[in-house]
């Protein structure tokens, strides 16, 4: 045999086996090429994988190995050294690189087996929160059907709606079996089923307050889960073995009005609850879950808020319409007061004139009378028709007077007077009762007491007179005396009249006068109401008086607007009582006493006006000749004139008065006294302007004081009227007749 | 006939006018505004009156004669008598005019005219009495005698 550089096999060839094995190798070698062209397809296709190098590693170890399997189907028979170099070298590089894979991957095994745990953890994750978005879901539905709940709550005021809608409403979110709403009756009890869900007409079930499952529920403001064989849960008869549903109870807070203080809001311990009961369905093996919980207490919290809306809203209502009653009321009665004030206003409208005119006829020809040839007894009587006749004038005008009073429009009219004479004359009208009562009148002047002021005599005197006339009416036996001096600042700070700061300047002093009396007094308590209408002192002293009260309450009036006080002072019952006034008056600028006499005389002075240059207007030629006639006989010298442009052409400085007939058609004598004002810019060389008129409203009045004359005066015009107004025109240069 | 006893004639004359609501108090303020210096003031007065009067006589007539009667007219024509009426005292006068004024206000043509009527014979009357009263005082005087001052005793 020739030997060749064949390696023979270890073996003998055995042709079976040899067979099988060639077979093997085979397949393991196209199974090991396949897996990495596997491997690389698949790994190419998902580009996630992150060992490539691995994979490259592991690819090349096995196509080494398959390589080398390969090699080895060569190697069962004979084979050449080079197939043998071949297989030696894949052999080494296959354990080359196998060494270098089982090195490798003992790094890399750890790192996938954690990518895998890694991966679990991740779906745990996921599926937690898939359970926590299930459950926020649950939430925003509650909270959608709270919102709901409530909207649907609150949508309405009245009150029964309220609590059905509320039954409803949770019936229908909850898929409740049976809702009850318990309500505490009035005396507080007992708690009464008022509404239910699925009964029509819940008959008046009653059950005390004091058990302890509901007095479990009321301490909590959370919703209780009690049993459903309490009491307040059996709504319907047991019928049949069922399992009842779970019930839960919450308790309603029932605010009131007065719960609410306005810094202060209300303590949950208000006392009155209602009972809400809920009951799931029977059988449904549900249970109450925490939000559905929830859900009930946040409804039980807005019935409450809505039930005191209701309430209040009821209350507010109930009042607006009690103030509206009151209003119609109220203008009811005031109009039926202005009514009354309109009517009263009439009939002293009316009174007052139908009572004038006959007086006024009475004095006016009895004082033409006087001035006739009489004889003496003719002429007592005479005057003393006129003395009566003035006082009931005088009685007349003060009834106007206090009515006038009463509306606040009395208005004083001042002038200078003498005030001696004033005290004078009331002592003189005194003294005749006084003497047939045997009381002594003293009066005393002070010698610091001036002989004129300036105030409203009239009134000044009637005044004097009331209070003297009450200390004599009053008194039985004793004296009267009557003082009057200047108060001084330091007497005028009475402590009974402490509001009452008059203070005394250079052109007015405050004149004071007491009246003491020792007649029967007026008790403490009694004063104050001495001077409140009508009021009458009842003591038995007065029994035989007569004449309604009026008398002080007039006079306070009168100090008033002489802007003074008045009261009296007593020590008691029987021991006799001080009236004292005090009263503001001016101080006359001038004192010359020929012309200070405002009393209306019946024969007074001649007054002589003797070359008095006046105007006198009028388109009426009669009454023009009257009242030329009148001025002629005062002994002035009259111009007259038939238009207002002629009186404009003839008017000048020389004439002191012009007077003018305003009568109604027209606005002549108006344009007349405003181009008079024109002509005359200086006060002193203006004529006086005198409006002649037979209209007795204020509207002519005020026209006449708008267009700036100086004085109206009523038609007809008596002389003596002339003579009185041409005095005081001259005298003051104004004159407002009292219309 | 006495002086005497024309004057008692004149008196109750007078007294007569007043009771009857003819003349008023102002007539006798006109009487009182007569003396030496204005001897004849009341006559003079009294025919300044009657011609006014009659002048306004003519004018309401024809006023209210008119197709469309000018009620303003009318108005002031009324308003113009009354004071004259009342300046000496005419009392019924002057209140048969208040009355027209009244109907003017209310345009009412039937009643002005019937006013006019009444107001035309109360100013006839007035007129008659006042001549009559005037022609006594002037027997009076011609006898020799004064115009007595009215004594009122009612």
């Amino acid at each position: 045999m020739e030997s060749c550089n064949c390696i023979e096999p270890q073996w003998p060839a055995d042709e079976l086996l040899m067979k099988y094995q060639y077979i093997s190798d085979f397949f393991i070698a196209l199974a090991y090429f396949s897996i990495p062209l596997e491997l690389i397809y698949f790994v190419k296709k998902s580009a996630v994988f992150p060992y490539r190098w691995v994979l490259v590693q592991f690819g090349a170890f096995i196509v080494l190995c398959g390589a080398t399997h390969l090699i080895n189907l060569w190697t069962f028979s004979m084979h050449s050294r080079t197939v043998a170099i071949v297989m030696t070298t894949s052999k080494v590089l296959t354990a080359v690189v196998s060494c270098a894979t089982a090195l490798m991957l003992v790094h890399i095994i750890p790192d996938l087996l954690s990518v895998k745990t890694r991966e679990l953890f991740l779906k745990n994750k996921a599926a937690e929160l898939d359970r926590e978005m299930g459950l926020i879901r649950t939430q925003e539905e509650t909270g959608r059907h709270v919102r709901m709940l409530t909207h649907e709550i609150r949508s309405t005021l009245d009150r029964h709606t309220i609590l059905k809608t509320t039954l409803v409403e949770l019936g229908r979110t909850l898929a409740l079996e049976e809702c009850a709403l318990w309500m505490p009756t009035r005396t507080g009890l007992e708690l009464q089923l008022s509404y239910t869900l699925r009964q029509q007409n819940p008959v008046g079930y009653t059950v005390p307050i004091q058990l302890p499952v509901i007095s479990q529920v009321f301490t909590s403001n959370h919703a209780v889960k009690i049993s459903p064989n309490c009491p307040v849960a059996r709504l319907r008869p047991l019928a049949g073995k069922y399992m009842p549903g779970e019930v839960v109870a919450v308790r309603v807070p029932l605010l009131h009005l007065s719960n609410f203080q306005i810094n202060d809001w209300p303590e949950l311990s208000t006392k009155r609850y209602a009972l809400m009961v809920l009951m799931l369905p029977s059988d449904s093996a549900r249970q109450w879950h925490v939000h559905e919980l929830e859900l009930v207490e946040v409804v039980a919290d807005q019935v409450a808020v809505a039930l005191s809306h209701a309430a209040i809203l009821e209350e507010s209502m109930r009042a607006r319409d009690l103030l509206m009653d009151q209003n119609i009321a109220l203008d009811v009665a005031r109009r039926e007061a202005e009514t009354a004030i309109r009517a009263r206003n009439d009939f002293l409208a009316v009174m007052n004139h139908e009572m004038r005119t006959p007086m006024h006829a009475i004095i006016a020809l009895s004082s033409l009378l006087q001035e006739t040839e009489l004889t003496p007894e003719q002429r007592l009587m005479v005057e003393t028709i006129l003395k009566s006749s003035n006082l009931l004038a005088t009685l007349i005008n003060d009834v106007l007077d206090l009515s006038r009073l009463e509306d606040g429009s009395l208005q004083l009219q001042l002038g200078t007077f003498n005030l001696h004479a004033v005290f004078k004359e009331v002592l003189n009208l005194i003294k005749p009762i006084a003497s047939v009562k045997k009381l002594l009148v003293a009066l005393n002047l002070a010698p610091d007491l001036p002989e004129y002021a300036v105030g409203d005599e009239k009134r000044l005197m009637q005044t004097l007179l009331n209070v003297v006339g009450n200390a004599v009416k009053f008194t039985k036996e004793g004296n009267i005396s009557i003082t009057a001096f200047v108060a001084k600042s330091e007497s005028l700070r009475d402590s009974r009249a402490p509001e009452f700061f008059p203070v005394p300047s250079d052109s007015h002093f405050y004149l004071r006068v007491q009246v003491k009396d020792s007649g029967s007094g007026i008790s403490p308590q009694d004063i104050p109401k001495s001077f409140t209408k009508f009021a009458q002192n009842q003591s038995i002293a007065t029994r035989n008086s007569n004449g309604s009260g009026l008398g002080l309450a007039i006079c306070k009036r009168f100090v008033n607007l002489m802007e003074g006080h008045i009261w009296i002072e007593s020590e008691g019952l029987g021991k006799g009582c001080t009236a004292i006034f005090i009263v503001k008056l001016g101080i006359p600028e001038s004192l010359n006493e020929s012309k200070l006499s405002f009393m209306p005389k019946m024969s007074g002075p001649q007054t002589n006006f003797t070359g008095l240059k006046v105007v006198v207007m009028d388109d009426n030629g009669v009454s023009r000749s009257v009242t030329k006639g009148l001025l002629v006989h005062l002994g002035c010298d009259v111009m007259t004139v038939g238009s207002s442009e002629e009186c404009l052409r003839v008017v000048s400085q020389e004439h002191k008065v012009v007077f003018m007939d305003v009568g109604l058609p027209g606005m002549d004598g108006y344009d007349l006294a405003i181009h008079i004002h024109q002509k005359f810019t200086r006060r002193h060389e203006r004529p006086l302007i005198v409006a002649l008129t037979g209209n007795t409203d204020k509207v002519t009045k005020e026209n006449c004081m708008r267009v700036g004359m100086d004085g109206v005066i009523l038609k007809p015009v008596s002389l003596e009227k002339m003579r009185s107004v041409l005095l005081d025109l001259l005298e003051h240069r104004v004159l407002f007749e009292a219309i | 006939m006495d002086v005497g006893q024309m004057q008692r004639r004149l008196l109750d004359y007078t007294k007569s006018l007043f009771m009857e609501g003819v003349l008023d108090g102002q007539f006798l303020q006109l009487q009182q505004l007569q003396d030496e210096s204005n001897p004849d003031f009341v006559v003079e007065v009294v025919s300044l009156f009657f011609e006014d009067s009659e002048r306004l006589l003519n004018d309401l007539t024809r006023a209210l004669d008119q197709p469309n009667v000018d009620f303003k007219t009318v108005d002031s024509h009324v308003h113009q008598w009354k004071g004259s009426s009342s300046s000496i005292g005419a009392s019924r006068v002057k209140n048969g005019c208040i009355a027209f004024r009244n109907f003017c206000e209310e345009q009412n043509i039937e009643a002005c005219l019937r006013c006019l009527q009444q107001v035309k014979q109360e100013y006839y009357l007035v007129k008659n009495k006042l001549e009559t009263l005037f022609r006594m005082e002037q027997q009076i005087v011609a006898a020799g005698g004064s115009i007595p001052i009215l004594e009122l005793s009612f």
